[in-house]
């Protein structure tokens, strides 16, 4: 948090924002891949997951893959490296789960706000060091804030679906600690993603719209929500469309949709957006379907294809890779959009739009 | 008054009221009681009542506000028939609707914020609610109190709006003003003008803060005569009539109780209006003279049968299934499963056997559409008494093949295309029918699940066209190649030809006229090397339509957009003057309407139609060919249509407007009085482009009202009938019992008569609601051959092709309220038995065919419309010369 010229940091940032909203008007950005099943690769004891700090830490720390930012900072540096080698514009943080509400799981909560202050710095450093090794191409840090655990629209139990495990003012809470430590740590834009709940997305957004009040740099909002079902409704209910009206007020730099389905599933959804949202689109979808043992099967070349096929159709300006997405497919990925103009952004006839579970829409 | 303010009131939104604790002493019992429960069952009601949003107020002294709203607002998310729609909060306390922010996750509306604390804690709480994402209703109360009159309304609504704008970071279009409705009729004389203040205010907001939104509670008005409802309803009605035609754009209202303007008594409709208005001193004393008048209901019922039985039980079956009697097809299945021993036996022995023979009938002529339909009822009855019997189920009994059927998105038309389901399943197809409204994807991921052999596509309105071809682009796009069936009312050989062949050149769609040709086709599509052959026939044919269309386009000589203004109809007006005014202007609606007026006004010529019988009634029953089956079938129908009349099978719902109106160009403009100051809305007509002469002027529906210009009065009618509210329940019914037969019968008849319906409708514009043909005493034969002054035409249509029109019809009728009638995105009605159109009556109105029209037309209409090019292309594609079409390669499916 004490850095030394916080002035020229904010300075450098806001030119770096400034070439962001250049770099979509002009092509469409590649984002990361997917984190998990990078770590996993690695294969982490028990141990390597505590690392010393948290030797003696009561609960098992195996899987709580944001926790590494802290005991193994080299293993992400390096992660994050091969997806800026692969080409991806746009890397994020690994802070899918670091709120204070996601780390209770493991007991540590109380680092949640270090954890997202390293883990940008990490993504930050790595970023810098990219662009200073080919200054014609500028890169950019999304700080990773995911849905957490916890659900405030729907019921965990089933015989009172008037119950609630957590309320607005926690998850808005435990936001606002994530969204601080991440614009202290350097990132570029707020990445608000894997939305199933529509009410935690606006938490969220609150929390970083409250840090504008503040008088904090305002950072460009993406928004990335995720359909559950062939029927393309996020899992609190609601459709694309009506997703989009409620989240409209954070006049994010970009909205779209990420993880639950492959490519193919997805588009009908994702051209549904598109048609809708007067922002740019992105759409970072899993490597396909996850087979019988829940693997993604849908290799660097199909599932490029496929999302050339959207670029090439008009349908989006940001894209990348979630579930089982490796450098090898942000590499194709990156490839395969190249040269593709990026969509341009529709006008919406403006119009007091509402929404609840559908769209309402004003004549 | 700007285009947009005067078309506000064709858009009116109603917003539930009934979940309102100051407004609903029921709902108060029942959140003091705890019943949530029953509190949710109140918001329901409203929704299916027609509330577009739901207002939700838990401002009582004994309630913890903040704890009622969050404890409502959860339940309410965990209820998808009530978070459908969005919600308003409603509170007098910030806190409480701060509580209510916190529990939504979709875009809702605050109600209210006021400068009554000054500006700064005013834009706190604008910002606030703005960091939650939603919209806001600010009342018109300032530090000095609450707005009453015009000008302190509106100033402090031009006040707020400001402060909003500029310093609180909302757009124009998430701001509604409440400018205050207050009690009238209160005894005390300055209340007077209370609600003409609201409606004079009400219009300048509107002029003065483009964008905006004006809003109000409605209940307020009338509340001095608490206690009496059906009176606060009249005056409600009132007092909407012309809150509305103002520019109100919503209002708080009971929406399952609002009551119809043109329905109140006239007399005390002046005196409400009296009130309203603030036309006399004595008003509200003669309002209370006679406040006390309305309502009433009914049933009845009745019973019909017949019986059949002899023959051993094998050729029983077979006769049964031969003779389409169901009669004791339960007790035969059963006898023959005990005789045979295998519910499998049964159903390859004596049934299989059975509709081979019908199968054989039907390919042969033989048989007809109504007797395989039967037919397939006894099967099918037959198949679900035995299948419980059988160890594993013939779940992968594919058959002769496997059809993915449905009525795409957008359309909800699916008799024809259950037809040719029957059709098609007693030939040994496996249909799997996903029904009406069903979006592309689902038609093509259930088609890859299902491993089907071709996919059937059916509509009845010209925008499923549009809806076809994307389906056929993506079925090219994920790289299909299953053969494509199209059919449905309005499809065609030349526009599968033209339209939707060059969208899939990977695979073979192909034109199914009706339902004794789909099983040729679909026959000759699951066989490999017919399905060549076909194809390639098929491609050869659509390829020389498609070319003998380009090449052709001086066939059809067409005049320029001006050329053919130029030689419109001119009707003189002073020999040939316009009909009469109407005894009564604006909306009427008939609830319940006797089915049994309406029965008697049935076209059964369509109806046999519907059966593939063709021939005109009745000389269709003493046809030599067709007569027996068509005598049959109109017997069955006439004794369901006994039992639908006696037993209220459905609700025959029907509304009815009628407007001073005058033609400006091509458009016609509606307006809401005589002396033409309020307009209503806009009706865009297309004129014929074909080139004519004087004798033959080019049409359009416009020629038929006086121009504005002209100065001479002349009126407009619409309507919207249905014969459907309760028809989907009764056809699952039919559908439970596997009985496709009763189920066609049954939805064929409510098409009937909802066609009936408008029919009779329009005879009583003519005499009585309208009146400008007073004397007119004609019969249903003369009724059908359209001896009368006037017509009726429908948006979709020959006369105005453009089923968009229906949302401006629908929005001035309130059909959705009003009616029950709703319109899908492609503009098809639901009900799917309903009829809606306009009324001219004028004695030169004729019904015509617009044609084809120009490019020049096009991009008038569009601009005329609001549209983009796009958008007017695809609402009128059948109209136009398809854009430059991809030309598809010669390759054929394999």
């Amino acid at each position: 948090m004490s850095d030394p010229t916080p002035g020229t940091r904010e300075h450098s940032r806001e030119r770096r924002i400034a070439a962001l909203h250049a770099a979509a008007a002009e092509r469409i950005l590649v984002l990361d891949g997917a984190w998990g099943a990078q770590i996993q690769e690695h294969r982490l004891t028990e141990e390597q997951f505590r690392g010393e700090r948290f030797r003696d830490h009561p609960v098992p720390l195996r899987g709580n893959n944001d926790i590494l930012c802290l005991t193994r900072p080299e293993l992400i540096s390096e992660l994050i490296g091969a997806y800026l080698e692969a080409g991806a514009d746009i890397v994020s943080t690994n802070t899918f789960t670091s709120t204070a509400i996601a780390q209770a799981d493991y007991g540590t909560e109380g680092v949640a706000a270090e954890l997202n202050l390293a883990a940008a710095r990490l993504a930050r450093a790595a970023a810098d060091a990219a662009a200073a090794a080919d200054p014609t191409r500028p890169r950019w840090v999304a700080g990773s804030i995911g849905p957490t655990n916890r659900t405030l629209s729907m019921s965990a139990d089933v015989n009172d679906p008037g119950a609630r495990i957590v309320d607005f003012d926690q998850v808005c809470d435990a936001y606002r600690e994530q969204v601080i430590a991440l614009h202290d740590g350097g990132v570029d834009l707020f990445l608000v993603e894997t939305i199933f709940d529509t009410l935690n997305a606006k938490a969220a957004l609150k929390a970083i719209l409250d840090l504008q009040d503040e008088g904090r740099a305002a950072l460009p909002i993406w928004i990335s929500g995720t359909v559950t079902d062939r029927s393309g409704r996020i899992l609190s209910g609601q459709t694309v469309d009506a997703f989009w009206i409620s989240v409209r007020h954070a006049e994010p730099f970009a909205v779209g949709l990420n993880c639950a389905f492959g490519a193919e599933q997805l588009r009908p959804f994702l051209a549904q957006l598109a048609g809708v949202a007067d922002t740019l689109i992105s759409a970072y979808p899993n490597a396909g379907l996850p087979n019988e043992l829940g693997e993604y099967e849908e290799g660097p070349e199909e599932m490029s294809a496929q999302l050339r096929e959207w670029a090439q159709s008009g349908l989006v300006n940001i894209v990348g890779g979630c579930c089982g997405t490796t450098p090898a497919h942000i590499r194709a990925i990156a490839r395969a959009v190249s040269g593709v103009a990026p969509r341009p952004i529709p006008e919406v006839t403006p119009t007091l739009r509402l929404s609840g579970l559908e769209p309402f829409a004003a004549a | 008054m700007s285009a947009t303010t005067r078309d506000t009131l064709a858009t009116f939104i109603h917003i539930g009221e009934r979940t309102n604790v100051a407004g609903s002493a029921r709902f108060k019992r029942l959140i003091q009681a705890g019943d949530y429960e029953a509190a949710l069952a109140v918001a329901r009601e409203q929704i299916e009542n027609g509330a577009q949003i739901i207002d939700i107020n838990m401002d009582e002294g004994l309630l913890d506000g903040e704890q009622a709203m969050t404890t409502f607002l959860r339940l309410v998310a965990s209820e998808p028939a009530i978070a459908r729609v969005p919600i308003m909060i409603d509170s007098s306390k910030w806190s409480v609707i701060e509580a209510g922010l916190k529990c939504v996750q979709g875009k809702a509306i605050v109600n209210s914020i006021s400068l009554k604390e000054g500006e700064e804690p005013f834009l706190e709480m604008a910002r606030t609610i703005r960091r939650y994402g939603a919209a806001v209703v600010v009342m018109a109360f300032d530090e000095q109190g609450q707005a009453d009159t015009v000008e302190r309304k509106v100033s402090i609504c031009e006040r707020a709006y400001d402060l909003l704008t500029q310093r609180a970071g909302f757009d124009p279009e998430d701001i509604i003003f409440d400018p205050n409705i207050f009690a009238v009729a209160t005894g005390i004389a300055e209340h007077n003008d209370y609600a003409l203040a609201f409606i004079e205010a009400t219009w300048q907001i509107k002029e003065r803060l483009p964008g905006t939104r004006v809003s109000g509670g409605v209940s307020n008005v009338s509340f001095s005569f608490r206690g009496n409802e059906p009176l606060r309803e009249a005056i409600h009605a009132v007092f909407l009539y012309h809150a509305i035609a103002a520019g109100l754009d919503m209002a708080i209202v009971n929406a399952g109780q609002l009551a119809q303007y043109d329905e109140i008594d006239p007399e005390l409709r002046d005196r409400i209006e009296d009130v309203i208005l603030n036309r006399r001193a004595d008003a509200t004393e003669r309002l209370l003279e006679i406040a006390e008048r309305y309502r009433d209901a009914g049933a009845t019922h009745r019973e019909v049968d017949t019986a059949w039985r002899e023959l051993p039980v094998r050729e029983r079956l077979v006769h049964a299934l031969v003779n389409g009697i169901n009669d004791h097809i339960v007790q035969d299945a059963e006898e023959a499963r005990l005789e045979l021993g295998e519910p499998l036996q049964v159903i390859e022995g004596p049934l299989m056997d059975g509709m081979n023979v019908v199968g054989d009938l039907f390919g042969q002529g033989k048989m007809f559409l109504p007797q395989v339909v039967k037919s397939a009822r006894v099967m099918k009855q037959a198949v679900a008494h035995l299948e419980p019997f059988m160890e594993a189920k013939r779940s992968d009994a594919r058959g002769a093949g496997r059809v993915v059927m449905a009525t795409v998105k957008g359309d909800v038309h699916d008799i024809g295309k259950n037809i040719v389901g029957v059709v098609l399943g007693c030939n040994g197809f496996d249909v799997i029918d996903l029904g009406v409204m069903v979006p592309a994807h689902e038609i093509l991921d259930t088609a890859i699940e299902q491993d089907a052999d071709m996919i059937g596509l059916s509509g009845l309105i010209t925008p499923s066209l549009e809806e076809m071809c994307s389906v056929a682009g993506e079925m090219e796009r994920r790289g299909m190649t299953l053969p494509l069936m199209i059919g449905g009312a309005t499809t065609s050989k030349l526009h599968t030809a033209i339209k939707i062949d060059p969208c899939y050149t990977l695979g073979q769609a192909v034109y199914v006229p009706d339902a004794s040709r789909a099983v040729g086709v679909a026959s000759a599509l699951v066989d490999p090397e017919q399905r060549a052959a076909l194809a390639a026939e098929v491609k050869a044919e659509y390829r020389e339509i498609a070319q003998r269309r380009a090449a052709g386009g001086g066939a059809d000589r067409r005049v320029s957009l001006r050329e053919a203004r130029e030689n419109r109809l001119r009707i003189d007006w002073t020999a040939s003057p316009p009909p009469p005014a109407p005894p009564q202007l604006g909306v009427r609606a008939f609830a319940d309407y006797d089915l049994g007026e309406i029965a008697p006004n049935i076209d059964w010529t369509p109806f046999f139609r519907t059966w593939e019988l063709r021939g005109t009634f009745p000389t269709i029953l003493d046809d030599p060919v067709v007569g027996p089956t068509a005598r049959a079938l109109h017997a069955d129908a006439e004794a369901m249509l006994d039992r639908l009349v006696a037993e209220r099978w459905v609700t025959a719902r029907a509304v009815v407007g009628l407007w001073p109106a005058a033609s400006v160009g091509d458009d016609i403009r509606v307006y809401a009085d005589a002396a033409r100051r309020v307009e209503l809305a806009t009706l865009h007509t297309l004129r014929q482009q074909l080139a004519r002469d004087r004798e033959h002027p080019n049409l359009a529906l416009a020629d038929f009202i006086a121009p504005l210009e002209s100065g001479i009065p002349d009126h407009i009618g619409a309507f919207a009938v249905t014969a459907g509210h309760g028809e989907r329940e009764r056809a699952e019914a039919f559908d439970r019992e596997h009985d496709d037969y009763n189920k066609i019968l049954f939805t064929a008849l409510c098409d009937r008569l909802a066609e009936a319906f408008a029919e009779h409708l329009h005879a009583r514009v003519r005499r009585e609601l309208w009146g400008y043909a007073p004397e007119e005493a004609l019969t249903t034969t003369e009724l059908i051959a359209e001896r009368y002054d006037g017509i009726r035409p429908a948006p979709g249509y020959g006369c105005q092709p453009d089923h968009s029109e229906k949302r401006t019809l629908f929005a001035l009728l309130a059909a959705p309220e009003s009616a029950g009638i709703h319109l899908t995105e492609s503009c098809a009605m639901t009900p799917g038995s309903s009829v809606s159109g306009l009324y001219f009556a004028h004695p030169q109105a004729r019904y015509f065919g617009v044609g084809r029209i120009g490019s020049d037309q096009l991009e008038d209409y569009a601009a005329r419309k609001g549209w983009t090019l796009e958008e007017a292309r695809r609402w009128l594609s059948t109209l136009i010369d398809e854009p430059s079409a991809r030309v598809s390669p010669p390759a054929l499916a394999g």
